[in-house]
């Protein structure tokens, strides 16, 4: 697989997401920085910075999610639909290279925002005086391999369903993804054998993106041991790939 | 050498309720488009043209049978390279402005860049959107679009050019655009297969037609080939200074006879008694204005394929 055709569909989806006005995003996201950080201005010192650390990060959370997700499953749906793809597969370009290039274009979109807010974000606290850790920034890094893996989600149902179905179907695995932990101890605890089968094969099955939720600990000022977030960034990348070697043999098998 | 090369090909869809028998798109289709000719793909509604230019492009793959485009099995992405295709009523990226589409179709053809400005420039030039070059898609009309999406399809300057109902929902003028642009398509040596329902387009430029229906291929050869074989060709006769109508000699050869004061009508319903009935009129003191064979249309051909014949008999025969 070349690389200059995924690069050409990758900054041909990042111009998109441009044009479409996603960044406009960042906005939202100062003002609700901003917003808080008056709102809770009454609250003692220590609280206020609290709260202004833990909202930050739960809002850059919040808004990669957001846009993973509902920009993901129009990523090749939409190209569907609208039948754009038809011109675009009849160049001398492979299913897989346009797949990965779509989710590159949107990676790269999420890598701007993420990247922006994270700098909006470490601006703002610094006006407020509050103390910036270097476990904000793992917190980050991890919440952005949770974001990928979102949108390789995202993609994977768009590439055999509708943008609907697509958007329930990962948004419903996004919340289990950070309920695995429970789903194991559903099956420990259950007496059935059927819930505890079921529960199990969920608990390996799903993504654990709890495992990529630092944000509590970052917020208080503990740094993450490098290995565990080594670990976790591998576990989520390689979570991705499957996702994403699965999004490209259902692609390569579709009729247009 | 045979650019595309169809041989019995079958598409069926799953229907989509269980029990239910799968539909037939594809039966057994065959034809054969020769390097450098202008070939129209002639057919109704639903009678399976997209389906074939889609299994041709790859975008589908075919039930049964044998595709080949450019020597190579359709959908092979190095054959792509020299292909231009213009998918039917196309959507493209609004968000691009006219020279932004045309780079990002570049690109993916492998263009570099010193080479693609000079390509864009001629075919901004060429379909007569020069003027429009800096505006976005959004803001083009139907026809600009088609002639926008004319232009990504030979931004690589392909061997072999593949329209869907190129003309399809133009105004006149439009349609006669894209007719010239096809004409010099082949004035520069390359193939061009294209598909339509409106059948004066296939007669006024084509070389070859073949007749689609059903998913079947009915008839194929050179339009005035098909036209004339197995019609009966009617005549028609203008004379004045004669009453046709009381004259039995020629009542009896004339399927109509009309009578508009000095001037009558006659339609023979073949040439076989022309020379008989044109020496009734001067020996009657007629004078004749004028003789007209009529030819057999396309049109006629489309409407009495109703039974069906082996598509690839017809195809090689031709």
């Amino acid at each position: 697989m070349t690389m200059r055709q995924v690069v050409v569909i990758a900054l041909n989806t990042f111009r998109e997401n441009l044009r479409d006005k996603i960044l406009y995003n960042l906005l939202f996201f100062a003002l609700l920085l901003i917003g808080t950080s008056v709102l809770l201005a009454d609250l003692t010192v220590m609280e206020h910075h609290k709260m202004v650390t833990d909202m930050g990060l739960a809002a850059i959370n919040l808004i990669g999610v957001i846009i993973a997700i509902f920009v993901g499953i129009g990523l090749v749906s939409k190209e569907i639909e609208r039948r754009t793809v038809y011109t675009i597969m009849a160049r001398p370009i492979s299913r897989t290279q346009f797949i990965w290039g779509k989710y590159l274009g949107l990676a790269l979109t999420l890598l701007v925002n993420v990247v922006t807010m994270l700098v909006v974000y470490l601006t703002t606290l610094w006006l407020y005086r509050a103390p910036v850790h270097g476990a904000l920034l793992q917190a980050v890094a991890l919440i952005f391999v949770e974001l990928l893996l979102v949108t390789a989600l995202a993609l994977f149902f768009s590439t055999f369903s509708t943008s609907t179905l697509s958007a329930i179907l990962t948004f419903g695995l996004y919340v289990i993804g950070h309920l695995t932990n429970d789903l194991k101890g559903v099956a420990e605890q259950s007496k059935s054998e059927t819930v505890q089968v079921v529960m199990t094969g969920l608990y390996y099955l799903c993504p654990n993106l709890e495992a990529l939720n630092v944000k509590g600990q970052a917020a208080s000022g503990v740094p993450v041991e490098m290995s565990y977030q080594m670990l976790a960034s591998v576990y989520g990348l390689l979570y991705t790939a499957l996702l994403m070697t699965a999004a490209c043999a259902v692609f390569r098998r579709r009729d247009f | 050498m045979d650019v595309i090369l169809i041989d019995g090909l079958t598409k069926s869809f799953r229907s989509g309720w269980p029990g239910l028998p799968p539909v037939t798109a594809l039966d057994g289709l065959s034809l054969s488009v020769h390097r450098g000719e202008i070939y129209g793909f002639l057919g109704p509604n639903g009678s399976g043209k997209t389906t074939t230019l889609k299994i041709l492009m790859g975008l589908m793959r075919s039930t049964s049978g044998k595709a080949e485009v450019l020597g190579k099995p359709a959908g092979d992405v190095r054959a792509r390279r020299q292909i231009g295709f213009l998918p039917e009523a196309p959507y493209f990226y609004d968000y691009l402005t006219a020279e932004e589409f045309l780079a990002f179709y570049g690109r993916l053809a492998e263009l570099e860049s010193a080479g693609l400005n000079r390509r864009i420039d001629h075919l901004l030039e060429l379909v007569g959107l020069n003027e429009a070059r800096t505006r976005q898609l959004r803001k083009f009309s139907k026809g600009m679009l088609q002639r926008i999406g004319l232009a990504q399809a030979l931004i690589h300057d392909p061997e072999l050019v593949i329209l869907d109902e190129p003309m399809s929902g133009l105004d006149p003028i439009g349609r006669k655009q894209v007719r010239d642009l096809i004409l010099a398509l082949r004035e520069q040596g390359k193939t061009v297969f294209f598909s339509t329902h409106i059948i004066p387009d296939v007669e006024m430029i084509c070389d070859r037609v073949g007749v689609v229906m059903k998913g079947r291929l009915m008839a194929a050869g050179r339009v005035d080939e098909l036209v004339s074989h197995g019609h009966t060709q009617s005549v028609e006769i203008v004379c004045e200074g004669l009453n046709a109508g009381a004259a039995p000699d020629i009542t009896g050869a004339a399927s109509r006879v009309l009578q508009q004061g000095r001037r009558s009508l006659l339609v023979l319903p073949g040439p076989d008694r022309l020379e008989e009935v044109l020496a009734s009129i001067r020996a009657r003191g007629g004078t004749l204005v004028s003789v007209t064979p009529q030819k057999g249309s396309l049109e006629e051909l489309f409407f009495k394929q109703e039974s069906p014949r082996a598509g690839s008999q017809a195809d090689h025969g031709a």
